[in-house]
């Protein structure tokens, strides 16, 4: 099936996130802390057809141009996930998202006796590993379900 | 050295640069009498401890100085609310180290971002204890040496903050680790990930029996009450990790028992009179090593 019958419009410029893994759309709005207050277009798609992938979800934000370093963030979630910018109706740019080395506050630590599940002025830190991320104040390592350890 | 947090990542020349100093301050400890005086050590204890504290006082107090507490948790602006960051940031403007022990993991590394002075982790939680590890590779290096040694550790492998320290530190050194535990109490996760990523040669036992006779140095730990459902798997499993004169039978005629102390019944007293203890030397150790410890700190920091 070709990605030409999806259900959302060409946008004339911003950031298109292609290759979601499915189901995580939402997910990836919310790491990017868009929820369309700012007044942006956000056009969502989920569990469509994907000749890569079987199925997947895409993300289409008008008028906004993402950083690479804002981007590489989802790469804890949706791996393979492609990031188109347009402008004019044109893709100018088409990156992957690389694992970045550490994020910040962006996961809660599931240990609960550790120091940032505390009322501490701490943020979470964790360190990105090849096959998951572990928590730089008590080592914790989360393997599976890291989105089910969003911080939000 | 400006903290010491974990042991984790501390290199083999950094450990024996403290023990060999340890080893000179416990040679001729007078000639190391005062040449601290008027430095203080800020002691911020949120969980109780007996010789750890009391160590660290004793080895300022021979260097000259002297220590500062905040008391009983229950009396100190703890009570009132004020966050560990801010409890550290104050006590800094008044001493010149700190000493920390804190029922939480990370709860170290998280006060060694908000201050500058040297810091130590006495204890965090179910994290990590670098000083207790000093003091136990001082003790194993003058029982059985440092290298082409085979080690036993037995108890409480997942709780014990001790375990974990010492279990990293001893990846800088030619050991075999040999880990004996219930089932439910093995090393954690990502414990056992350090020690597989440092190349350390690991394995995992749940009974000491086939392992005992090829072991150095036998370093027990104390399986707590609290970990457990309910008396009677408490004492069923515990009962497992003690060891008697009995248990001896089989070990080599040169093998060290250490623990970090306090015991409950992990060791029976009997085990005390003879050659394989050295868990009161190993504990007696503590003033010298933290007193080698806070020179090499201090010193840096000056």
């Amino acid at each position: 099936m070709s990605e030409r019958e999806l259900h959302v419009s060409k946008i004339g410029s911003g950031t298109v996130i292609d290759h979601i893994t499915a189901g995580q759309a939402l997910n990836v709005l919310a790491l990017l802390g868009i929820d369309g207050s700012a007044g942006e277009a956000v056009s969502v798609a989920m569990n469509v057809p994907s000749d890569r992938m079987g199925r997947k979800d895409v993300v289409k934000v008008e008028n906004r141009e993402l950083s690479q370093e804002e981007l590489d963030v989802l790469s804890l979630i949706a791996p393979d996930a492609t990031i188109n910018i347009i402008r004019n109706y044109e893709v100018v740019e088409k990156n992957r998202v690389d694992r970045p080395p550490v994020v910040s506050g962006v996961l809660n630590c599931p240990n609960r006796d550790c120091i940032t599940n505390t009322d501490e002025p701490v943020v979470t830190k964790f360190e990105v590993l090849d096959d998951g991320v572990r928590c730089e104040y008590c080592g914790t390592i989360i393997r599976e379900d890291i989105a089910g350890h969003l911080a939000f | 050295m400006r903290q010491l947090i974990t042991t984790k990542g501390l290199s083999r020349s950094a450990i024996e640069e403290v023990l060999d100093h340890a080893a000179a301050i416990d040679d001729d400890i007078r000639a190391h009498y005062g040449r601290y005086e008027g430095t203080i050590l800020g002691m911020l204890f949120y969980e109780p401890s007996t010789r750890t504290r009391m160590s660290f006082e004793t080895a300022i107090k021979r260097l000259g100085g002297d220590a500062v507490d905040m008391g009983p948790v229950e009396t100190s602006s703890v009570a009132k609310g004020e966050t560990l960051a801010d409890t550290a940031r104050v006590v800094e403007g008044y001493v010149d180290a700190i000493v920390l022990r804190h029922p939480r993991v990370g709860a170290a590394t998280m006060v060694g971002e908000f201050i500058d002075i040297p810091l130590i982790n006495a204890g965090d939680g179910a994290g990590q204890h670098p000083s207790q590890t000093l003091l136990d590779l001082f003790t194993i290096r003058e029982n059985a040496g440092l290298d082409d040694l085979s080690i036993g550790i037995m108890g409480d492998l997942k709780y014990g903050r001790t375990v974990h320290s010492l279990a990293h530190a001893l990846t800088n050194f030619d050991v075999h680790q040999h880990f004996i535990s219930p089932e439910s109490l093995r090393l954690p996760t990502n414990v056992r990930f350090d020690l597989h990523e440092a190349g350390a040669q690991v394995r995992e036992h749940t009974s000491l029996d086939d392992v005992l006779p090829s072991l150095d140095v036998l370093y027990v730990t104390r399986i707590q009450r609290e970990r457990f459902p309910d008396e009677n798997e408490y004492r069923a499993v515990a009962g497992e990790y003690q060891i008697d004169q009995a248990t001896l039978e089989n070990a080599p005629a040169d093998l060290t028992i250490m623990h970090p102390l306090p015991r409950i019944d992990e060791i029976a007293p009997e085990i005390d009179q003879t050659e394989h203890a050295a868990y009161f030397e190993q504990a007696h150790k503590g003033v010298p090593v933290r007193m080698a410890l806070l020179d090499l700190m201090l010193d840096d920091h000056e």
